[in-house]
């Protein structure tokens, strides 16, 4: 191996490694605070405004738009050089352990397809150990993230309301998109739930539901920085609100959905103290003499060379198992089992989100008038957790509740289109199969649960000793268990979901289990893989402090997935950000200050 | 080109200057040379971009990094003339033409399912298969039963036959693999029916347009079902 010549040492403030959720966020706020940032992207330089497919059509797509194992989410997904697989880079499972790793190789990473779905942690989240004795309180509580929340939201973007349910938190006055008008297999969903107590109300997606107000927003997240105020508040202005077609998961060339390429980035470069560079698979953080770190090495994709450039702190951001790849595969004579990794805890505490379903048939939504319900794309309306009282109480059989997101409607005919309705048709063909089909139109629902996995010691991560990917990196292998807990809320969600179908006149197409091990997802296929490096209290007991900050090497954070405590039934992505923000706002000030 | 990607690149450029090796190829090209690049990215090449061609000058054009925007087919069709004749045959008797809409085949279902069955991904493979063998069975049956291959027959026979085969759960043993075969058939006719502009417009999809607001649904939706929002 050959190292060039270092980029002047500590030329760049910061280092970031990644550049989706946690990584485009950190990049963005420390830019607006005037470190000088360079950005490390392991994937290819990527454009939503010149590059997404908005308007075509599945016909014009090969295999009318169907997913491949090139393209697991279908042709048109945004995701490049990535899925469930990742040319010429393995990962590998444990006897028993079918963990999937979804991976994507572009600017932005998985902001660029993810659902978009923007929901807070609440003050019970914070706390699961205080409450019922599982799992690991994090070390800050809502209201420390409560602020950022706030922050992230106004800068991002999000539709919502704010309810007033029970760990479900509101928003600041002000801070939310309006929410879309509820279609209408939302609404027969909503009264269907009203009996069995169940709260349907608007769901929380990062998507413009109109222009934002740049002046006024930029005003109130940077009221003393005029440059970051200025950056701010051009990017939102350029930003237009949803047209209401078009799926998100393509990306979004009118910058209407959040993705990091549209809306961290801009504003971060036009701060003037952001240097991108892709192609750049980082596979080795550095330390100095002092044991701080020093830099990183990477993997340039198109030479293959070995460059390593320094830097007065690193951010790691690469997604939690990536993150948690490079400190294991950083190791020196003080750090013998990777860097910061003195209480044995990276790579630990591997989570994911319980994922179980149902797909149904509504007979009141046959054969209705044709209309628009593309709306925004994903789901108007979701249904919080319900049950936390029970739960308490132990009327249930698992500790940590789960939501609803759901969908039907008269969408886009694409690959699958009345696809298996034979059973449903009585085998029809000709005349009375063509006639089947526009009676069924739009009459498809579907319930997925999305529930709390509770942290165990037997899934984790760790370097697969016998494999290297094609840069020469040590890779993965996953090991994993879900506990009595998971499969058991997985049961509990089909079978909520049959009762709805039920009640809604409908019949469950799918099998709904009463063995969780059937029920449930394959783990890491709800794509939520967060913890390998939580935060806490006690250095002996976490990879980081509340500010995602190493113990041991202080000039070291990891702003991803990779510090979570706990993985509640919300959706990660939101949090991601906020605490990118929060530990951004602190590593700021402790560069300002000369502590780092 | 966006500024702001100008603005990105210039950025890149600037520190591939101040000497971090590697930098100055992010300003580089798709299809360059990029890991898993087959070399035939034309659409991504340097070439195509100068000259302000219509493809993605970012993507790699290789089956995990197509052009998005541009899409091709990259794989070669392998059913025969004769297959596909006889496929369409089959397509029409799944869907036919009605006052609303043509029949499948017209709409080139069969050369959709063509292209399915071509495709190297092995479910697609394990279809070609599938496919080809229930299209030979289709005539060694209609000859069988009615002296003609299956295209040739008249409606009633073609009816008899389908309806042997054409739901698995009550079909006799001898047909179950048939209609496993008659199943998959029906799938992809409906696949591509329904995504080909006549299907789209019979079926009478509103959408992927851009409006102005979004209202929810109309009045008579609500009062059909019975909802008030």
């Amino acid at each position: 191996m050959t190292s060039p010549a270092p980029l002047t040492h500590q030329d760049h403030d910061v280092i970031v490694v990644g550049s989706g959720a946690g990584g485009g966020m950190a990049a963005y706020v420390l830019a607006c605070h005037g470190a000088k940032v360079l950005l490390l992207e392991a994937g290819r330089d990527y454009d939503p405004v010149t590059e997404t497919p908005m308007f075509q059509l599945p016909r014009e797509a090969p295999l009318r738009g169907a997913g491949t194992q090139d393209k697991p989410f279908g042709f048109y997904d945004a995701t490049v050089d990535g899925g469930w697989t990742v040319p010429g880079e393995p990962y590998s499972s444990a006897e028993g352990t079918n963990f999937m790793w979804w991976r994507a190789r572009m600017l932005g990473g998985r902001t660029n397809h993810w659902g978009r779905i923007s929901l807070r942690m609440g003050p019970y989240d914070f706390k699961p150990r205080s409450r019922d004795g599982l799992g690991a309180d994090w070390p800050l509580t809502y209201d420390d993230l409560a602020p950022y929340y706030d922050r992230t939201e106004m800068f991002v973007g999000v539709y919502g309301s704010n309810e007033g349910l029970e760990n479900t938190p509101n928003s600041s006055p002000g801070v939310l998109q309006p929410p879309p008008a509820p279609r209408a297999y939302e609404l027969l969903t909503r009264d269907a739930c009203r009996g069995m107590g169940i709260p349907v109300i608007p769901a929380h997606l990062a998507i413009l539901t109109e222009r934002m107000d740049g002046a006024a927003l930029a005003r109130g997240l940077w009221p003393n920085n005029a440059t970051a105020r200025r950056v701010t508040e051009e990017a939102m202005n350029e930003r237009l609100a949803c047209f209401w077609a078009t799926p998100c998961g393509r990306g979004c060339s009118i910058k209407a959905n959040f993705q990091t390429p549209t809306v961290c980035l801009p504003p971060a470069l036009a701060t003037g103290n952001l240097d991108i560079v892709t192609d750049a698979m980082v596979r080795e953080v550095t330390v100095d003499s002092a044991d701080r770190a020093s830099g990183v090495h990477y993997i340039d994709r198109r030479t293959r060379e070995d460059v390593w450039v320094g830097g007065r702190t690193v951010v790691l951001a690469a997604s939690a198992c990536e993150s948690a790849r490079i400190l294991l595969n950083s190791v020196s004579g003080p750090f013998p089992d990777g860097l910061g990794n003195g209480s044995g805890l990276v790579g630990k505490y591997l989570m994911d989100t319980v994922g179980a379903g149902v797909y149904a048939q509504i007979p009141a939504l046959e054969n209705l008038p044709r209309h628009a319900e593309e709306g925004a794309s994903a789901m108007h309306m979701y249904m919080p957790w319900w049950l936390y009282g029970e739960q308490l109480a132990g009327q249930l059989n698992f500790a940590r509740g789960y939501h609803v997101e759901f969908g039907g409607g008269q969408r886009m005919p694409g690959y699958g289109a009345f696809g298996g309705l034979e059973p449903l048709t009585d085998g029809a063909y000709g005349q009375r199969f063509k006639e089947e089909c526009r009676r069924y139109y739009g009459s498809f629902v579907f319930f997925d649960g999305r529930g709390e996995m509770i942290p165990n010691e037997d899934s984790y991560c760790e370097l697969d000793t016998d494999q290297l990917d094609q840069w020469g990196i040590p890779t993965l292998r996953f090991h994993w268990k879900w506990s009595e807990h998971e499969l058991n809320q997985a049961v509990h969600m089909q079978h909520t979901f049959a009762g709805i179908v039920e009640e809604m006149g409908g019949q469950v197409l799918s099998t709904v289990q009463t063995d969780g091990s059937r029920a449930i997802a394959a783990p890491g296929q709800i794509i939520h893989e967060v913890g390998c490096a939580r935060m806490g209290d006690d250095p002996s007991d976490s990879v980081l402090n509340q500010y995602c900050q190493s113990w041991e090497v202080p000039n070291l954070f990891v702003m991803d997935g990779a510090p979570f405590v706990s993985n509640a039934d919300k959706n990660p992505t939101l949090s991601i950000m906020a605490l990118a923000w929060r530990s951004s706002d602190y590593l700021a000030e402790q560069l300002r200050t000369g502590a780092l | 080109m966006s500024g702001v990607t100008r603005r990105r690149m210039l950025k890149t450029l600037a520190a591939g200057a101040a000497g971090a090796a590697g930098a100055v190829g992010s300003a580089g090209c798709g299809g360059d040379g990029r890991p898993g690049d087959s070399g035939g990215a034309a659409r991504g090449s340097g070439a195509g971009r100068a000259a302000g061609g219509p493809g993605n000058p970012l993507a790699a054009g290789t089956p995990t990094d197509p052009d998005l925007i541009n899409p091709t087919v990259p794989w070669d069709s392998v059913l025969t003339e004769d297959e596909l004749r006889r496929l369409a045959a089959l397509c029409d008797v799944i869907i036919p033409a009605d006052d609303r809409s043509p029949a499948a085949a017209s709409i080139g279902a069969q050369d959709f399912i063509n292209e399915w069955v071509s495709a190297p991904y092995e479910g697609n493979q394990n279809d070609l298969t599938l496919i080809r063998g229930g299209l030979a069975w289709l005539d060694r049956e209609a000859t069988a039963r009615f002296g003609s291959e299956f295209s040739g027959l008249p409606a009633a026979q073609a009816r008899a036959i389908c309806d042997d085969i054409c739901m698995e759960s009550r079909a006799a043993p001898e047909f179950k693999t048939a209609a496993r075969f008659f199943d998959r058939v029906r799938d992809l006719t409906s696949t591509a029916f329904w995504t080909s502009a006549e299907g789209m417009e019979d079926l009478g999809f509103v959408g992927n347009r851009p409006m102005a607001s979004f209202e929810g649904p109309p009045r008579e939706v609500l009062d059909l079902l019975g909802i008030t929002p």
